[in-house]
């Protein structure tokens, strides 16, 4: 079957079998910054924004996509222009085998639209759905809440 | 050999240093943190290859079974299935999937594919198809017959007379103490000083059994391994993992074909904390890829995770320590019952660790150690960050808490009294080698003391015993313990790195050291950054391809910063040798000769009197101009020391009696690893080590019914998440290790051995009653209220 939508701001039309998950299909269409941690919603590698809201993607039926507008990390800065999520996550060094960041670098873009001005627990709550064995959440935690001040001083 | 001088030296007089460095003991960005920040697709399964083969394997639902027919017709019918390995037609070669260093201190118990199978999730076959879909169907069509067999399901019943026999082929073998028919995968028994005379002076003998459970590493990135043949027929093999040239070892051992005709490529790694130092699946797609002549894939499921990986070795541990009554340790006993499962990948050596680790952080007269790692038919032991530490460890500072106050004492003075020192020998390092003897270690840097003060300070242990519960079910406690670990195994591991200079001043570094997350790409660049004396964007890292990189023993041991980095400052310091020699050549070329010694600075070599040579200068000249040829030097490194990092962990936690909720409030980790490279990088290590563990204290658990692993997802198995992290204070203690690259020395595993014991003897703090077994469940709390509250002995083992 097939599928129009929007990924990362660009119109597409893919070609999918009635059964596979969004997670398959993007990878297959070359997004690989989608990982696969568990493939039953449990680890949040997988996560992308769907109308802007984050959601497993290996959970998400590639139809159930159709008509709607999909960003993946490939939509989120780039090596000229890291976005400043990403750079609140270098400068807290909240990166370790990198694994869970795509999920959770999305997770904090999702967070920052309703909530510019995030608490801690809002923080972890953002990053509750989020496994990562490497970091201990202590310094991801942390650069949300520096990425929230970041993208502050970025829109004023 | 190690390059130590014949002398013996602390770090006392070297503190200094820590002002002098410009490029490490600083947090730089770390070199490979953006593009995975941008998700650019770098792991092993992100690439596609033309033809590419799907894998998926038929695992065992038998603890123990013998396989009597294997019929694969029905599969062999599914559109799209191209090949089906199975025992009956590949190669029947004893090995370890452990991957360690040759030869392996491991049994070789393992086949690609067993006759026999030895506990739920064994191999038993393993289908290719052009998709995954094709490969799952076919690999249900497969149609065995077992002779199903008594299992071993208790570790304390392995080596009774009558006992079922997990490995009774004639072929597997082990290193002395394997006796197979009494289920023995790994044994021995050690001692130090007279033991027997250090007990009878004791005025307090005090022996507890302890328990900890299987533990799952939980990588976030599956194992996975992608095989092709490239185009002069060699087999490459881009798999996760943490040991590229064992992997390539093992390998050819496995399948037949010699080293040569094998590249193994380790692309980025999401995580491995042990799981990947196996050499768990690479051979299946190599073994499709050399029959069919195609490229091969094999993905784990997050069940094949658990179900058919390894995990933390289970023990049974009983401690005994006898002290006078004015709290001096006199001898310390410990003896293990380990259950490896069904195959004794790192049985011996892992246990061994459970001693090795733990033992000498205390002083005595007299020490004895007795194990035994059986076989059962249970899920499977193997490396796991800490490796056999984190058992011990539980035991031990469980116990010496205990200890402390049966004397009246309080635990940390009790503790201080007794630790190891700098100039102390290890009073065990010959007797637990690697596999066998080992080399003798005398301590040269130790801040255990100051972690264990500035660890104080920071919970504020003075208000222990005065807490104010918040409510009348809230009860808070609060609990520490003291760790030690090392850094590399002394005598046995090599590293090794290669360097050469680019015409821009750059420089190409290439180390077999494997970058698995840990940050290894970033602490070898920073340590050459700093021998070169040039900015951290000036050293391209290159890590751990078998073809282009020169050897390492891999990412295990807590070896790469202090083995590997030791690698890379030995090339550095050739090659500033070298550009020192080359801008000498160039002055005099020139006719403008030096006039004295020449030093670096700022990526130039410079003269007494100020003239400067850029490094991109020297580089053109040594290309283009005058005395040509390419500046680059190797270095090699093994040590016969391995330093311990030390450290002093303290949490404070609240208990909840009406439901046994644990909740870890604050958790403070002071450690010495030495001069910190990348001291927020040191941060991440222990946080994430610590954090992990609070999971095996609190909430992590296999669960079996029969052989069958229940808790075998993400949702059953209860790891700590964003929201159960308490609040975390690392501290870095100062010293400096004068045998290690810019006196570092390892970080990696140390914090692993922690949260067992700090929260096991919080909630005990908290309760008043003593936890000796993992994990501290609210079953396990309320059973343990509940028979306290009834008068019943203060303790459990439920
Ligand atoms: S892969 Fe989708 S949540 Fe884990
Ligand atoms: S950085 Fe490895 S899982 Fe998060």
């Amino acid at each position: 079957m097939r599928s129009e939508l929007e990924v990362n701001g660009a119109r597409v039309a893919w070609e999918h079998e009635p059964h596979e998950f969004l997670t398959e299909v993007l990878r297959r269409e070359g997004l690989k910054g989608t990982k696969r941690g568990c493939e039953s919603g449990d680890c949040g590698a997988c996560a992308v924004l769907l109308d802007g809201e984050e959601v497993p993607s290996c959970l998400v039926l590639a139809a159930q996509a159709h008509g709607h507008a999909v960003e993946t990390i490939e939509g989120v800065g780039s090596f000229e222009a890291p976005h400043p999520i990403q750079e609140a996550f270098l400068d807290a060094t909240a990166i370790q085998c990198g694994y869970c960041t795509p999920g959770m670098v999305l997770a904090t873009k999702a967070l920052l639209a309703e909530t510019p001005n995030p608490t801690e627990a809002d923080a972890r709550a953002c990053l509750a759905g989020h496994l990562c064995r490497c970091t201990g959440y202590v310094k991801p935690i942390q650069a949300v809440l520096s990425a929230a001040q970041r993208c502050q001083a970025g829109a004023q | 050999m190690s390059e130590q001088a014949g002398g013996w030296d602390t770090g006392a007089d070297s503190l200094h240093r820590y002002d002098d460095y410009t490029q490490i003991n600083r947090n730089q960005r770390r070199v490979d943190a953006l593009k995975l920040a941008l998700g650019k697709g770098t792991f092993s399964d992100d690439i596609d290859l033309p033809g590419m083969l799907h894998l998926k394997c038929l695992w065992s639902p038998h603890a123990h079974a013998r396989i009597t027919s294997i019929d694969t017709s029905a599969a062999e019918k599914v559109p799209g299935v191209v090949t089906i390995l199975h025992h009956g037609n590949v190669p029947r070669v004893p090995y370890t999937t452990a991957g360690q260093g040759h030869p392996e201190p491991s049994p070789y118990d393992t086949y690609m594919f067993p006759k026999k199978v030895r506990f739920v999730g064994d191999r038993v076959a393993c289908v290719a198809a052009e998709s995954e879909l094709a490969a799952a169907r076919a690999a249900r069509l497969i149609r065995v017959e077992y002779e199903v067999l008594e299992p071993l399901l208790d570790s304390r019943r392995a080596m009774d007379p009558g006992a079922p026999i997990v490995h009774d082929e004639p072929e597997a073998s082990g290193l002395p103490g394997y006796d197979k028919e009494r289920n023995l995968a790994a044994s021995m028994e050690v001692f130090h000083g007279d033991y027997a005379a250090a007990f009878a002076k004791a005025d307090l003998v005090l022996e507890h059994e302890y328990e900890v459970p299987y533990q799952h590493q939980c990588a976030l990135e599956p194992h996975v391994a992608v095989t092709w043949l490239d185009e002069d027929n060699r087999l490459v093999v881009r798999v996760a993992t943490q040991v590229p040239f064992h992997s390539r070892r093992i390998l050819a051992r496995v399948l037949g074909i010699p080293v040569s005709r094998i590249r193994v490529i380790k692309p980025r790694i999401g995580g491995g904390f042990g799981g990947k130092q196996e050499i768990l699946i690479d051979d299946l797609p190599a073994m499709v890829t050399l029959r069919t002549g195609r490229p091969a894939r094999l993905f784990f499921t997050r069940r094949e995770e658990f179900s058919s990986s390894r995990a933390r070795h289970p023990q049974i541990l009983r401690w005994k320590t006898g002290v006078t009554k004015d709290g001096v340790v006199l001898a310390q006993e410990l003896e293990v019952l380990a259950n490896t499962g069904p195959y004794g990948a790192h049985a011996l050596t892992v246990q061994g660790c459970t001693a090795g680790k733990t033992l000498p952080l205390y002083k005595a007269e007299g020490y004895r150690f007795i194990m035994n790692t059986v076989y059962t038919n249970l899920a499977n032991g193997g490396a796991f960050r800490g490796y056999g530490g984190p058992q011990g460890f539980f035991a031990m500072e469980a116990h010496m808490s205990e200890v402390a106050e049966r004397l009246g004492l309080d635990p940390a003075d009790f503790r201080t009294k007794n630790l190891i020192g700098e100039g102390d020998e290890n009073p065990l390092s010959k007797a637990l080698g690697e596999g066998g003897e080992g080399p003798p270690q005398r301590i040269r840097s130790c801040g255990i003391q100051e972690c264990v003060a500035q660890g104080k300070a920071a919970i504020g242990w003075e208000r222990r015993g005065k807490l104010a519960d918040p409510a009348p079910h809230l009860r808070r406690g609060l609990g520490m313990a003291c760790l030690m670990h090392g850094s590399g195994i002394p005598g046995v591991d090599m590293a090794s790195a290669f360097l050469k200079l680019n015409d821009d001043g750059s420089f190409n570094l290439h180390v077999g050291a494997t970058e698995i997350g840990t940050g290894s790409d970033t602490i070898l660049s920073q340590i050459a950054a700093e021998a070169l004396q040039v900015p951290l964007h000036k050293i391209i890292i290159y890590s751990s391809d078998t073809d282009m990189t020169p050897f390492d023993k891999g990412a295990y041991a807590s070896s790469t910063t202090y083995i590997s980095g030791t690698s890379v400052k030995k090339a550095c310091d050739g090659v500033v040798e070298q550009l020192k020699q080359a801008a000498f050549e160039i002055w005099r070329h020139h006719g403008d000769p030096s006039d004295g010694p020449l030093t670096i600075a700022d990526e130039h070599v410079v003269r007494p009197d100020g003239k400067r040579l850029s490094y991109s200068e020297i580089c053109l000249s040594t290309f283009y101009e005058h005395d040509q040829h390419q500046i680059m030097d190797h270095g090699s490194h093994m040590s016969m020391e391995s330093p311990p990092p030390f450290a002093a962990h303290f949490a404070e936690v609240e208990v909840d009696v009406e439901t046994g909720a644990v909740r870890v409030l604050r958790y403070v980790a002071a450690t010495d690893c030495g001069v910190p490279i990348h001291p927020q990088n040191c941060e991440g290590q222990i946080e994430g080590g610590a954090v992990t563990m609070l999971g095996y204290a609190l909430s992590e658990d296999f669960v079996f019914a029969g052989g069958r692993l229940l808790s075998d997802t993400f949702r059953d198995y209860k790891q700590f998440t964003a929201l159960d992290v308490p609040e975390f204070t690392p501290i870095l203690v100062k010293t400096f290790e004068p045998s290690g690259p810019f006196g570092a020395k390892s970080v990696a595993e140390i914090p692993t051995d922690g949260p067992g014991p700090t929260i096991a003897n919080a909630v005990s703090n908290a309760l008043g009653v003593r936890f000796r077994k993992l994990p501290i469940t609210p079953e396990r709390v309320r059973e343990a209220w509940l028979a306290k509250q009834q008068g019943q002995p203060a303790s459990t083992r439920a």
